[in-house]
C-alpha cells in the first residue's frame, strides 16, 4: 500500500523534500534489472573467457561512450522531430550497452572494477562507471567532442554503417547472447543509418552553408574511420574461435554504402590521414584522447560519490 | 502443484506501461508463461528495443499481478531469441492501437543479404487513424517511444504516431 505523503510545515523549502517520503515511488530503491535475466551465458567451447569479455567491452565501450556523445544533443536539436530522434538512436545504442556490459561481466566477472562491500552497484554499472580512461576500449570515434548538426550526421553515417556491416556478421556468433544482441541491434541500426543517410542528402543538396558545413565535419570524422576496420589481436582471436567477428572484413560493404552516399549526394570523398596512435595504440588498446576523460568525468561524477547509491 | 493455464491467462490481462491500450501478450512481449524447475511460475519476455526502458516495470506489473491472483512464487526471465518484431502485435492488439489513434505496423520487412540503405522516404501503406485518408506524411522515423514514427495528416492536418515495423 503506497504511503500518501502530506506536507509538512516548512517542507516547501525544498522542491525536492516531498520526493524522499516513500522511496519506492521514485527511482531510489527501484529494484536492479539485470537486463539478462534468466538468459543462458556459458561461455562457449573453444574460445577464451577473457577475450570474450574484453570483446564484448569493447563493442558495449563504442556504444555506451557514442550513445553519451548523442544524449548530449538533448535539446540541442534543430527541432523537435530530430531531437527525439537522436535520443532514439542514444537510447537503443544504450540498450545495447547494457547487454554487452552485462554479457561482459559475465563471461569473466574477473574484470568488473571491485566496489565496497555491500555495494549494490550491479555489474554493468561497475563496468560503466568505476572504469578509468585506459579501461575503455571504445573507438576513438565515439569519443570525438560533438560538433555542429554536419558533424552529427557525418559521424552517424559512418558509425552506424560500419555496426551494422559488423552486426549482421555477429549475428552469425556460436555465442547465443551475442548472437541476439546482434539480432536485435540490426533492426535499430538499419533506422539509425537512413536517418544519417536522409539528412547527410539534405545537408549535402541544401545551401552552400549546409554543404559547406558538412564538408568540413567530414574532414575530422573521416580521419578516425580507418580505426573502426583495424583487428585488435582480441577480435582477431574471438573471430578464429566463430565467436566475433574481424572487423577489418566489413571494410568494403562499408565503403560500398559510403560511397553510395557520396554519389548521390554528389559531394566528393575528402582524402584524410588518419589520427596517429599513441606509440601505435588506439582506442581498442584503452589509448583514447583527451575528449574521453573529460566525458568520463562528467558521466561517471555521480556514481562514484555514491558507491553504495540504489538507483 | 501450479495451474499453469490459470497462471497464463492471468499474465495475459498485463497491459504495457507505454501503449497501455494493449496487453503484453497481443504486443507479443510476452514470450511464455510456465513452470520452472524449482516449482515456480516462468514468465518470459522479450524487449521490443534493446533499450527499452519499460522492462522493470513489465517484470514488477507481472509479478505484482500474479502474485495478487495467488502465486506465490513468479519469477520474470528475459528471452532475447528470436528478436521481438511487429508481426507478433496480434489482431487485437491491432484494433486497440487503431482504436486509440496510433496507426498499426504492416508486415515487417524480410531480407536475405546485407541491409539495404534507404535513401529516400520510407513507404508504407498507412492512412490516417481518426479521417481515413491515404493522404498523410512522415515527420520523423522516430518518436515519443523507441517503438513509433512520428506521421501527420494531410487532410485533417492531425498529427498521429505510427508503430514502425521491425
Amino acid at each position: 500500500m503506497a504511503q500518501i505523503h502530506t506536507h509538512a510545515a516548512g517542507e516547501h523549502d525544498s522542491a525536492f523534500a516531498g520526493l524522499l517520503v516513500n522511496d519506492a515511488n521514485w527511482a531510489f530503491g527501484s529494484d536492479f534489472e539485470d537486463p539478462l535475466a534468466g538468459v543462458d551465458t556459458t561461455v562457449p567451447d573453444g574460445v577464451d573467457a577473457g577475450d570474450l569479455a574484453l570483446y564484448c567491452l569493447m563493442l558495449a565501450d563504442d556504444a555506451l561512450v557514442y550513445s553519451h556523445r548523442l544524449s548530449e544533443w538533448c535539446s540541442n536539436a534543430p527541432d523537435l522531430e530530430e531531437d527525439l530522434a537522436i535520443a532514439n538512436v542514444a537510447l537503443d545504442l544504450l540498450g545495447q550497452a547494457r547487454l554487452l556490459l552485462a554479457r561482459a561481466a559475465a563471461a569473466d566477472p574477473s574484470i568488473v572494477p571491485a566496489l565496497p562491500d555491500g555495494s549494490p552497484v550491479p555489474p554493468e554499472d561497475a563496468l560503466a562507471f568505476f572504469r578509468r580512461d585506459p579501461q575503455f576500449r571504445n573507438v576513438r570515434l565515439a569519443e570525438l567532442p560533438n560538433g555542429d548538426f554536419a558533424e552529427l550526421i557525418a559521424r552517424l553515417l559512418v558509425f552506424s554503417a560500419a555496426r551494422l556491416a559488423l552486426f549482421e556478421r555477429l549475428a552469425g556468433s556460436r555465442d547465443a547472447v551475442l548472437a541476439a544482441v546482434a539480432a536485435k541491434g540490426v533492426k535499430e541500426m538499419t533506422y539509425h543509418r537512413d536517418f544519417a543517410g536522409r539528412w547527410f542528402l539534405t545537408l549535402a543538396r541544401g545551401t552552400e552553408e549546409s554543404r559547406t558545413r558538412l564538408e568540413a565535419a567530414l574532414v575530422g570524422v573521416l580521419r578516425l574511420e580507418s580505426e573502426l576496420f583495424e583487428t585488435h589481436e582480441v577480435e582477431s582471436r574471438v573471430a578464429t574461435a566463430g565467436v566475433g567477428v574481424d572487423p577489418a572484413t566489413t571494410a568494403a560493404e562499408v565503403d560500398a554504402v559510403l560511397s553510395q552516399v557520396f554519389a548521390v549526394s554528389g559531394i566528393e570523398r575528402p582524402r584524410v590521414n588518419p589520427l596517429a596512435g599513441l606509440a601505435g595504440r588506439k582506442g581498442r588498446d584503452g589509448a583514447h584522447t583527451e575528449a574521453l576523460s573529460r566525458l568520463l568525468a562528467e558521466m561517471q561524477v555521480v556514481a562514484r560519490e555514491h558507491p553504495m547509491g540504489r538507483w | 502443484m501450479v495451474n499453469i493455464e490459470r497462471a497464463r491467462a492471468v499474465a495475459e490481462t498485463v497491459t504495457d506501461p507505454e501503449l497501455p491500450m494493449l496487453t503484453l501478450a497481443d504486443l507479443g512481449v510476452l514470450r511464455g508463461v510456465g513452470v520452472d524447475a524449482a516449482g515456480r511460475v516462468e514468465v518470459a519476455i522479450t524487449p521490443t528495443y534493446s533499450g527499452c526502458p519499460a522492462m522493470a516495470t513489465m517484470r514488477d506489473d507481472l509479478v505484482r499481478r500474479l502474485t495478487d491472483e495467488g502465486f506465490g512464487d513468479v519469477v520474470v526471465r528475459v528471452e532475447l531469441e528470436p528478436a521481438w518484431t511487429t508481426d507478433w502485435i496480434s489482431e487485437r492488439g491491432r484494433t486497440a492501437l487503431r482504436e486509440a489513434g496510433i496507426s498499426a505496423p504492416g508486415p515487417a520487412p524480410r531480407r536475405a543479404g546485407p541491409v539495404p540503405l534507404t535513401l529516400g522516404p520510407v513507404r508504407r501503406a498507412v492512412t490516417c487513424p481518426r479521417c481515413g485518408t491515404a493522404d498523410v506524411e512522415v515527420t520523423s522515423e522516430f518518436g515519443a517511444t523507441a517503438c513509433k514514427a512520428l506521421y501527420r495528416c494531410r487532410a485533417c492536418l492531425e498529427p498521429f504516431e505510427h508503430v514502425k515495423e521491425i
